[in-house]
């Protein structure tokens, strides 16, 4: 291979001769010759509407003053649509995926001959979990994902990042860690891959690391569902849905205020550094074209996560009905760990079939509430409810839902902690092996999973205390 | 009765120009094994690359209103006139100077991926900001298209652009665009099929205004390297960089790597 040393000779020799200006005026020229030719060709006549109109939305919408509360009301506008919107649909395909269909294949089961254990395994276990993640998931998603892409598509996501801007930097951050969280609303793993927006490894790791912080798609539904009962129930009927969705709204900011305080502590001690500037463009605002955008996230996002999520609820609804069906002198595998468990989970406000769900819904997040109804039934002891050991089941009404877990011994503190244990725990097995590929590293990926664990303990131990010092 | 002919003779040129073949576009998706040309899309952030990628390759990278989801390079494959194109939608940037991760994959791609054609997508409405980056793209590559996008956003703003005389100056083909509404791709592959065969030959605007002493310099260098590296399409390019002391391409000239940019060496390199 040829060697080209006197070039660069040569080179340094002449860069010596022309002196340090020589990068600058490169730029000057670039610049005068840029405004030379649009001068030359652009015509822009007297008024300028619609930049001034783009300039006024941005006047309310990044003010200091209402910058906030208009976010605020947005994300809760576009809960409360969501909690209101999926209830109807929700029961529908639960009619008719677990009142219909499954008695049809149990049904078929028995004309065919299957055994009780592969009758129980492949109907009671991997149909019913698909079943209730199809019912619990889909109608939320097909609301929450188009309204949110429509938001994105106007044009408003970076007016959240400017908006938040100086609490990110405040906190060592880098301002796009905004954007990475709003994606992580959605989905971790999503939000994980988008931190590659950021240049510093500090700030990408700190973007990555909190992006657990942001609820995610698969946590929405049990958010609602415990909210629900336990907020919604204690406020008079007609504000119900109002106080649900400020509940939820309440458990998001904490995510955003905890992921802000991670970070500084974080920047502040094994990630030291200063936030790096960047520049931030404000698009202008543009018509979100609602047909396009409807169908790309109802294909792309909605049945992508959807095809996620049951590829997890089918084996998982197997290990439940496992653990629930496999005794051990005449004791399950499930009621020995529950049993075992049930001192630490009281101890934080929680119990031992949360903790349980929680081990068991590794995979997927949106497992947690069907897991916790079926094994509280059978610890309970209930019987009329449900369809049997190990068998997850949809319930005519959120007051059933109510008796069992009254039954099962849960209160308001319960149902506080289980939303704030639902912020605070590991990510989900697929997020966890993404920051694995992201950052390639084992130390910060298990940093990344178990700092939230430990918080959640913490937090839930805290306000299982003041709870208890209240009543 | 002539003017009957003659409009046959029309129609018939009509039929037979490449515009009125949008319907040749076959989109790929990921497959694109024996590609014959390689474009590359470049531009600022936010001004619709993904979504003349997505038109293009009818694939579905995410497209949404702020500056930086495209996070690496995604590529993508089509067939228009019987030729396999390759399609790189390249991070947008500001420039191609200073050293940012994004800025870096998009330099060295248009540098050393040595597209057949760069689609330099610009936001019409922000002219002047996005022809910083379009000169300096100039600077490295001989063929480029502009596509001229957003126009419906310029003509909301009460705006217009004399489009042959940015043509003129910029030397390469303006092509108007409103990629979300799908127009102007017609146009646009018409070009990509001209340039990349080498029917249309771009003569890239060169910066002009460059004082007479950091002219001569740049010119001596220039002249040297092309002594050694005759066929380095890119030579005033290099030289500046030299000059400018970019270590990436000091150490591409001192390890001889620069001598891969050559186009004699291009079609040994693929597969075959």
């Amino acid at each position: 291979m040829k060697n080209y040393t006197d070039i660069t000779n040569r080179a340094n020799e002449l860069r010596w001769e022309i002196g340090e200006s020589f990068h600058d005026s490169i730029i000057e020229s670039i610049y005068s010759e840029a405004a030379a030719i649009s001068s030359n060709t652009v015509k822009t006549s007297k008024n300028k509407d619609s930049y001034s109109f783009d300039a006024k939305i941005d006047k309310i919408l990044t003010s200091k003053a209402l910058g906030f509360p208009i976010m605020f009301v947005l994300l809760a506008l576009v809960f409360w649509v969501t909690i209101v919107g999926s209830n109807y649909p929700s029961s529908l395909i639960a009619e008719l995926l677990l009142d219909n269909v499954h008695p049809w294949l149990k049904q078929i089961s028995s004309d065919i001959g299957l055994s009780y254990f592969v009758d129980g395994i492949l109907i009671d276990g991997a149909y019913l979990a698909m079943a209730w993640v199809v019912a619990v998931m889909l109608p939320p998603m097909a609301i929450f994902f188009p309204i949110f892409t429509l938001l994105e598509d106007f044009g408003y996501l970076p007016r959240v990042s400017f908006n938040m801007d100086f609490l990110f930097r405040k906190a060592g951050a880098h301002g796009k860690q905004a954007l990475t969280m709003a994606m992580g609303f959605g989905c971790n793993a999503a939000g994980v891959v988008a931190a590659r927006v950021i240049d510093s490894p500090r700030e990408r790791l700190l973007a990555i690391i909190t992006n657990n912080f942001s609820l995610c798609n698969g946590r929405w539904p049990t958010q609602i569902l415990i909210a629900t009962i336990f907020i919604g129930s204690v406020v008079p009927v007609h504000f119900a849905g109002l106080a649900t969705a400020a509940a939820v709204v309440a458990v998001a900011l904490l995510g955003i205020i905890l992921s802000l305080v991670v970070s500084w502590t974080l920047s502040k001690s094994i990630l030291k550094g200063e936030a790096s500037a960047f520049s931030l463009e404000l698009p202008p605002y543009r018509p979100p074209r609602i047909l396009q955008t409807l169908y790309t996230s109802l294909i792309d996002r909605t049945l992508f996560v959807l095809w996620r999520a049951i590829v997890f609820a089918l084996p998982a609804g197997i290990v439940i009905w496992l653990v629930a069906n496999i005794n051990i002198q005449g004791i399950s595998l499930a009621e020995y760990f529950i049993d075992w468990a049930n001192p630490l989970g009281l101890l934080i406000g929680l119990n031992g079939v949360i903790l349980l769900a929680y081990i068991i819904a590794i995979p997927a997040n949106e497992i947690v509430i069907p897991t916790v109804l079926m094994l509280t039934v059978m610890t309970a002891r209930l019987s009329g409810i449900g369809e049997g050991a190990g068998v997850m089941f949809e319930l005519d009404s959120i007051k059933d839902t109510t008796t069992i877990l009254q039954a099962g011994g849960w209160t308001t503190l319960t149902g506080i902690n289980l939303m704030l244990f639902s912020l605070l725990h590991n990510p989900c097995s697929t997020t966890i092996y993404t920051i694995y590929k992201e950052t390639k590293s084992v130390k910060w990926t298990a940093v990344a999973t178990f700092l939230p664990l430990i918080m959640g303990f913490t937090v839930c131990f805290i306000v299982a205390h003041l709870y208890r010092l209240i009543s | 009765m002539n003017n009957w002919n003659l409009n046959n003779k029309q129609m018939e040129q009509c039929v037979n120009c490449p515009v009125h073949n949008i319907d040749n576009l076959v989109k790929l998706g990921i497959n694109m094994s024996n590609f014959d040309y390689v474009i590359a899309l470049a531009g600022n952030p936010n001004t619709g690359k993904s979504t003349i990628f997505n038109n293009l390759t009818g694939l579905k990278q995410h497209t949404g209103n702020w500056p930086g989801k495209t996070v690496a390079r995604a590529e993508g494959g089509f067939v228009y006139n019987n030729n396999n194109y390759k399609l790189v939608d390249l991070p947008g940037t500001y420039s191609l100077l200073s050293t940012s991760t994004d800025e870096d994959i998009a330099r060295n791609f248009i540098l050393f991926g040595k597209p057949d054609v760069t689609i330099i997508v610009v936001d019409s409405t922000r002219l002047e900001r996005n022809l910083n980056l379009v000169l300096q793209i100039l600077e490295i590559t001989d063929r480029a298209i502009l596509a001229l996008n957003l126009m419906d956003e310029l003509k909301r703003n009460n705006m217009s652009i004399d489009l042959r005389q940015l043509a003129r100056e910029l030397g390469i083909p303006v092509v108007p665009m409103e990629a979300r509404q799908k127009k102007g791709m017609d146009e646009l592959l018409k070009y990509v099929d001209e340039v990349s065969s080498g029917k249309f030959i771009c003569k890239p605007r060169r910066l002009k205004s460059l004082s007479p002493k950091i002219d001569n310099a740049v010119n001596e260098l220039s002249k040297k390297i092309k002594e050694q590296l005759p066929n380095l399409p890119n030579t005033r390019w290099v030289a500046m960089r030299l000059l400018e002391g970019d270590q990436q391409i000091i150490d591409a000239l001192n390890s001889g790597e620069i001598g891969n940019l050559e186009p004699s060496l291009k079609h040994a390199e693929e597969p075959v």
